[in-house]
């Protein structure tokens, strides 16, 4: 027997705060972009299904918190992202973008969130961190030598995700529920030392709680005797995948134009402001979309799978694709010619074999609901 | 690790049983299952299908990883493993339970030349490093 396994071998591995907490909790570790990460705890479907019947909790401290604070931090970020920073108007509500290279090829997926007109937060992916940070400092020091771009390492940060989620943090924190109730979804507010958002990834309501490293084991531990269950980067990768959210690397990179990533809604291409990537999009033809598949036949979807079209309309490829818990069956995200619309069949090549594939509108699966 | 003894093993991980009526009865080890974690898909080889040495034969798919399953040894598929198809999760709950398929040797010493399980335990100490 052999197997393709994903996660290839790095000189320095990165750890999080919760890497001795993790490994206590006897759980799988897989090098993951250089981090040293959970996969599971036991049974990655097990954990599946508890994020969508009752309350998870992913370490998501691999990713990357920045501070940008100074005179002009909303002009810089008008610039820099492809989504409107001027949507942000109250404190605490966050926005999620994409941030482009002139090309109009996506650098990174991110959230900002915005806390005064002098300081914004922003989220990054681990993978992407060092060159985000490259590039915003180079676009930075054109647009806004001023400002300053901190790299907070000092924090962790926990998804609490589930139906039961935010009843948790409340039992745990106790005091926060007046504070952080009210949070409509990508709102945030600060409780103590807790930075509590209404956001997630797994299409489930709930918290990402960022806090100082130092607590982090303690915090955890206390969710953990309230009964949220740990959860790995397997859980939380068929959870997204079920919400039909972009996973960056898979579904989107520097090559994909966010509108043929299923990213147009993310993409203010309609009032005057200016932004990177924007004259390229403006004047690239869009000839793909990002579309769901769920297998008729059985067998396993796969990322690379080769996706033939009704009338061979051009090349498809499946971005994301696996077993979905919810469904049973396998589910896939596919960059398709835009010729193709939902009700489609299709053929997926795996392996000697072509599957038969329904052609869906994505996300599959919400608020425990089974949409598809 | 769990390694029975009255099993013989391959380099790939696969167990091989070599039953009273000479067939050979063939599954992935424990090692194996740990390493793919839940499983959601197999796939078995045709009953009769001809079968050499080192053929990818069957298929097992966990929420992780696709892996391809080797014929341990040259022979002809006399039965599969059907309960797997709806209940893939047996290979997690006892690796050396559910098997995938069985074969008719064509040459009965060909079994000899697999490991056994100090041999197997060797190898999984190799790999862990």
């Amino acid at each position: 027997m052999t197997s393709p396994f994903f996660f290839l071998g790095h000189r320095s591995v990165k750890t999080t705060p919760l890497n001795q907490t993790h490994r206590d909790m006897n759980a799988k570790m897989v090098d993951f972009g250089g981090w040293d990460m959970p996969l599971h705890y036991g049974s990655q479907l097990d954990e599946h299904h508890k994020v969508r019947s009752d309350a998870g909790m992913f370490d998501v401290s691999h990713m990357l918190t920045l501070d940008i604070e100074g005179e002009g931090a909303r002009a810089f970020l008008r610039q820099l992202v492809a989504n409107n920073i001027d949507k942000l108007t109250q404190p605490g509500k966050a926005l999620y973008s994409c941030m482009l290279n002139p090309d109009g090829g996506v650098i990174d997926d991110l959230i900002i969130y915005f806390l005064t007109e002098s300081h914004f937060r922003m989220v990054v992916n681990a993978g992407t961190a060092d060159k985000d940070m490259a590039w915003m400092l180079l676009q930075r020091d054109r647009i806004a030598p001023g400002l300053e771009i901190t790299p907070r390492r000092d924090l962790a940060m926990i998804a609490v995700q589930g139906p039961h989620a935010r009843d948790k943090v409340w039992q745990v924190l106790p005091g926060s529920q007046v504070d952080t109730e009210n949070l409509k979804l990508f709102q945030a507010a600060f409780f103590d030392r807790y930075f509590i958002a209404r956001t997630g990834y797994t299409g489930e309501d709930g918290f990402e709680i960022t806090l100082p490293a130092a607590d982090a084991a303690s915090f955890w531990n206390k969710l953990h005797a309230a009964g949220v269950t740990p959860a790995g980067l397997g859980a939380r990768d068929t959870l997204r995948l079920e919400a039909g959210m972009n996973l960056y690397g898979q579904d989107m990179d520097e090559t994909i134009n966010p509108l043929e990533a299923g990213l147009g809604w993310t993409v203010d291409l309609k009032s005057e402001r200016d932004f990177i990537g924007k004259q390229a999009l403006l004047t690239q033809p869009v000839t793909q979309q990002l579309i769901g598949l769920v297998l008729l036949d059985r067998g396993i979807l796969r990322s690379h799978q080769k996706v033939v079209t009704p009338k061979d309309e051009g090349k498809g490829e499946i971005t994301s694709g696996g077993f979905s818990p919810t469904l049973n069956q396998s589910i896939a995200l596919a960059r398709l010619p835009l010729a193709v619309s939902p009700g489609d069949e299709v053929q997926v090549v795996v392996r000697d074999k072509q599957l038969k594939a329904k052609v869906v509108k994505y996300p599959f699966v919400r608020n425990g609901k089974i949409l598809v | 690790m769990s390694i029975p003894n009255n099993l013989k093993y391959t380099k790939s991980h696969e167990w091989v049983h070599l039953e009273d009526d000479g067939t050979a009865t063939i599954g992935i080890t424990q090692h194996a299952q740990e390493l793919l974690g839940d499983m959601v898909f197999v796939e078995t080889p045709a009953v009769g299908r001809q079968l050499k040495q080192g053929d990818e034969c069957a298929v097992v798919e966990s929420v992780k990883a696709a892996a391809d399953v080797y014929a341990p040894i040259t022979g002809e598929v006399t039965a599969a493993n059907e309960e797997l198809t709806s209940a893939p999760e047996k290979i997690n709950q006892d690796a050396y339970a559910a098997w995938l398929f069985r074969l008719k040797p064509a040459n009965a010493a060909d079994l000899e030349k697999l490991l056994d399980s100090t041999g197997y335990q060797k190898l999984l100490e190799s790999e862990d490093h």
